[in-house]
């Protein structure tokens, strides 16, 4: 162990530097200038992000618990630019709202906490990294759902979220035992060779995944995610529906395709079943929400059904059409919630009525919320449409007609309650329209990356293909 | 630059130019000039072809290909042969219509023409795409819009329409994504590479059990934007609610989006397909042909009669290029562009009688002939040319559907297509009950003594779509030749 090992871990490294730093500084920031902690967390994190572009070389390290490689490193810089933007687009609700209360620097090392914990667990090696991480990652951010303590339902978020993610993590470590049972070991690599089809693998499996299931809320374990959403900060909501749905995904993808190939007959059943049920569900409960909040809730489940249509082939093709989908998602879903949240931090609305007649008040917000539904209903050009295509063509190669049928009459689903959005944005005037109002820049940078995003993904292929080139160690 | 992508790229600009224009002078005017633009390109494509017809006897020509998404094969790949030269003719006068016809368009003119200019890439990438997955981007690009475009502008049960419209569209192309998919994935039966290519795709034998289990997902898929029975609800629904220019555009252009996917995509990469099921798909056309028909009679709003006209007319489009012969396939592109500029024509003219009058019941309307002659005597014009006058361009577009749909020996082909046949004889009745109550006659209402003349962009619009269809009945043989040339793969492939 020398020095330049500990490089392959600088995405984990510079962030604890970050955290610390973030600890220190607010003994420094006098009380009369608190808003600057943002201002630096926002400029560290920044940096941060830049950082994680350079490339890095594919190893691991302890004995195997931590690896990476350029996908596992990819993925990284697709949370830290979902978390860059997240930052800009509530940095207004914590300058005015959280600050104050001298609680501004907890936000961001809860939040950074918890990135860290998805690094390790996407990173791991073994499943003790992989718990330990999962633990992490999930802990700080029920904290963070409850982080308006003056409303109810903030409490009452955190306190569900917690609840909910114990049960989880619980049952998927009870899980993790029986597989450890059966193989012996609790590395990866080891496992992959030894696991066969038993009982008790299948029941570990079972279990591993429903405690995974739990954290990217597939239908019947999503009963916490509108709950938790309506009451969590909105920017902690998109936290859960943008960053941690996404690592999870990329988890679940990592063990399916490696560790557990083997068992590919029993899960191939499992998701196949669990990807009808939470497009349905989720598609059709999203039909009559009326707060916005929920509304994203509901349609972040679907899409995570979606996002099961890449998993099932479990080979190169899948894994690039699901980190290209979230990729595209992670911008599409950040869009949708930075337009709510900028109304919300305006004028305190978040039921879908208070948006009719927003064109002709806010014509720039709108036009915003509207990419960003048509992105997540999958509507040329924007990007939300290819990524949504090429997970049906991945779910078609391997003969999967049935189901990508059944995804397509999700997707015309999904495309009304889009369009009701839409409708009261566009087409209904509304004398108690929420008025004119402008952004702050953090904002308005945070929503023009998203829309930038938004619209250059999908047509520009070459990205595609590198995803593609990069998920070949599935090959 | 190729000549082809312009039909994008000048589109692009002009919305771009519409971002910054202020107001609906300035909106209108940017507007003009883009579509005239079109028109202009449209028209040279037009001679260009002729001229590259002379020395290339490819099935496409004006061809560019560029890879896109490499591990899929999905290329930008176009092309046109002279059923798509006709068409882009088509689209290009309607839209230059449409926007005469919006010259006053008082609500968001400047959300409007760029909604409307969004539809026409769409429609216009439609007709120049060689690649499946670029036609289908295309294919969407073009019906979304719709739903600002009704929802916005239009009139009555609004929301409701565009609702049901947008959705039973998009979940036509969802279907017909499946069925993409899977001629995609057997595109490789002669052992070649997966791919999106049209004309690749046509020369593959992909197996029987395959083409008859997507047929009827990728025909239904398209079929449904060409107003199919039993899949033609959003069609009158959409129209009466749509605002005039939508409603030219939709029936005029977006319409015919079916019946040429209908050929170029359905029958032309899976025949075997269209072999098997064309009797099942031949009788729900025929059904919407005479049912269309009926329905018109029954109607007393002006935009109602001529949807259900339209489900009639492009029944009869679907029905032609299913009886899988020369002519009735000639026939189906004439008729597709007859009604194209016919329906678009009466919109047009329709939109004028309801802004002049505020109404579009024909029992409380009475004598226009009298106070505004010249559009109620382009009336009597275009529905003369929908019953299929001869001089007309629907004469010709009809005469050739029913001789060649006639050339079966099959008795039932034969006997569908006399069922057929009496259509026209329905169709005159009702378009002579509507010039009867509406044109003739004593005038109902003394308001109507002080109606607006026409103005000079109404006339515009008017005289740029009956051009077409006078012309097309008067010398449809160069447009004739031009179609039948290329129906030669097509023939080559099916017949």
């Amino acid at each position: 162990m020398n020095f330049s090992n500990f490089l392959l871990m600088r995405q984990e490294i510079l962030l604890l530097a970050i955290i610390l730093l973030l600890i220190v500084a607010e003994i420094f920031i006098s009380p009369k200038k608190k808003q600057s902690i943002v201002h630096l967390a926002i400029f560290l994190f920044g940096i941060h992000t830049i950082v994680g572009f350079f490339a890095i070389e594919e190893s691991s390290l302890f004995g195997g618990m931590f690896r990476t490689n350029g996908l596992i490193h990819f993925f990284k810089n697709i949370l830290n630019v979902g978390v860059l933007v997240l930052l800009l687009q509530s940095a207004d609700w914590l300058k005015e709202k959280i600050v104050h209360h001298n609680r501004g620097t907890e936000f961001f090392v809860l939040l950074f906490a918890s990135l860290l914990g998805m690094y390790f667990m996407i990173s791991a090696g073994d499943f003790l990294m992989f718990y330990l991480g999962l633990e992490l990652s999930t802990l700080p951010v029920a904290a963070l759902a409850a982080y308006e303590t003056t409303k109810r339902k903030s409490n009452e978020a955190g306190i569900k979220l917690i609840l909910s993610a114990a049960l989880a993590s619980g049952v998927s470590l009870f899980g993790i035992s029986m597989l450890y049972a059966t193989t012996g070991s609790i590395y990866f690599n080891a496992i992959a060779e030894v696991i066969t089809t038993t009982n008790l693998s299948v029941l570990g499996l079972i279990l591993f995944f429903a405690g995974l299931a739990f954290k990217i809320s597939l239908v019947p374990f999503h009963f916490w995610t509108a709950d938790v959403y309506e009451g969590a900060p909105i920017s902690i909501a998109s936290y859960l529906s943008v960053i941690s749905k996404g690592a999870a995904v990329f988890i679940l993808m990592m063990l399916l395709f490696t560790v557990l190939k083997p068992l590919m007959p029993i899960w191939e059943h499992m998701v196949y079943v669990f990807a009808i049920l939470t497009m349905f569900i989720g598609n059709l409960f999203a039909l009559r929400q009326k707060n916005m909040k929920r509304f994203l809730a509901f349609s972040s489940i679907a899409q995570a059904g979606f996002i099961l249509l890449g998993l099932i082939i479990g080979n190169q093709l899948g894994t690039a059409t699901v980190v290209y989908f979230v990729l595209i998602y992670v911008f599409s879903n950040l869009a949708a919630f930075g337009v709510v949240q900028a109304i919300s931090l305006q004028t305190g609305k978040e039921q879908m009525e208070d948006y009719e007649g927003l064109y002709r008040t806010n014509p720039k917000l709108s036009l915003v919320m509207m990419l960003a539904l048509f992105s997540l209903a999958g509507i040329p050009p924007v990007a939300g449409f290819f990524g949504k295509f090429f997970l049906f063509t991945a779910a078609a190669s391997e003969g999967y007609y049935v189901l990508v049928f059944l995804a397509v009459v999700n997707v015309t689903i999904s495309l009304y309650y889009y369009l009701l959005v839409v409708r009261a944005m566009f087409l209904r005037k509304s004398d108690t329209a929420i008025p004119f109002f402008k952004s702050k820049i953090y904002m308005r940078l945070g929503l023009v990356i998203t829309v930038l995003g938004i619209l250059i993904l999908g047509l520009y292929s070459p990205l595609y293909d590198y995803i593609y080139e990069l998920s070949s160690i599935f090959n | 630059m190729d000549i082809l992508s312009l039909f994008i790229i000048v589109p692009i600009i002009t919305i771009l130019a519409l971002v910054f224009a202020k107001g609906l002078k300035q909106a209108r005017i940017i507007s003009m000039i883009g579509s005239m633009v079109q028109l202009g390109m449209s028209i040279n494509l037009a001679f260009a072809y002729f001229a590259e017809r002379d020395t290339n006897s490819d099935i496409m020509v004006f061809t560019k290909d560029v890879v896109w998404y490499k591990e899929f094969n999905i290329h930008y790949y176009i092309g046109v042969d002279g059923i798509s030269v006709a068409l882009l003719l088509l689209t290009s006068i309607v839209v230059l219509a449409g926007v005469f016809i919006s010259w006053k368009m008082k609500d968001l003119p400047k959300e409007f023409f760029i909604s409307l200019i969004v539809l026409s890439i769409g429609v216009y990438g439609f007709f120049i795409s060689l690649d499946l997955f670029t036609m289908f981007v295309f294919f969407e690009i073009a019906v979304i819009p719709m739903y600002l475009l009704i929802g916005i502008w239009g009139s009555g049960p609004k929301e409701y329409s565009a609702m049901k419209l947008t959705l039973m569209l998009m979940g036509a192309s969802a279907v017909l994504l499946v069925g993409i998919l899977g001629i995609y994935f057997n595109s490789d039966a002669d052992g070649g590479a997966l791919t999106f290519n049209i004309l690749e795709i046509a020369q593959v034998n992909i197996p029987l059990e395959i083409q008859k289990l997507f047929f009827p997902l990728v025909f239904i898929g398209f079929a449904v934007i060409g107003a199919l029975f039993p899949f033609h609800t959003w069609s009158p629904d959409g129209h009466a609610s749509a605002p005039t220019a939508v409603s030219m555009l939709h029936a005029g252009v977006l319409m015919k989006l079916g019946g040429y996917g209908v050929f170029r995509v359905a029958m032309y990469l899976l025949p075997e397909g269209a072999l098997h099921w064309s009797w099942f798909f031949i009788i729900l056309s025929a059904i919407g042909v005479i049912y269309g028909a009926f329905a018109a009679i029954k109607q007393t709003d002006l935009k109602y009669i001529n949807a259900y006209s339209s489900v009639s007319h492009l029944g009869l489009v679907l029905f032609a290029l299913l009886m899988l012969n020369k002519t009735a396939w000639n026939g189906a592109i004439l008729q597709s562009l007859s009604h194209g500029f016919m329906t678009a024509l009466f919109f047009a003219l329709i939109g004028m009688i309801y802004g002049r009058t505020h109404t579009r019941d024909i029992t409380k309307l009475g004598g226009l002939l009298k106070v505004i002659p010249f559009i109620s005597v382009i009336y009597v014009i275009a529905g003369l040319a929908s019953l299929g006058l001869p001089g007309f361009s629907g004469f010709v577009a009809e005469m050739n559907i029913f001789v060649g749909a006639f050339q079966h020996d099959d008795m039932f082909y034969r006997v569908v297509t006399i069922i057929s046949v009496s259509a026209i004889v329905v169709t005159a009745v009702y378009i002579l009950r509507v010039v009867g109550i509406m044109l003739m006659g004593p005038i109902k209402n003394d308001s109507y003594l002080t109606l607006e003349r026409v103005t000079w962009y109404e006339k515009s619009g008017i005289l740029l779509l009956l051009t077409p269809i006078v012309g097309m009945g008067v010398a449809p043989l160069w447009l004739s030749n031009m179609i039948l040339e290329s129906l030669q793969p097509f023939i080559q492939g099916l017949l």
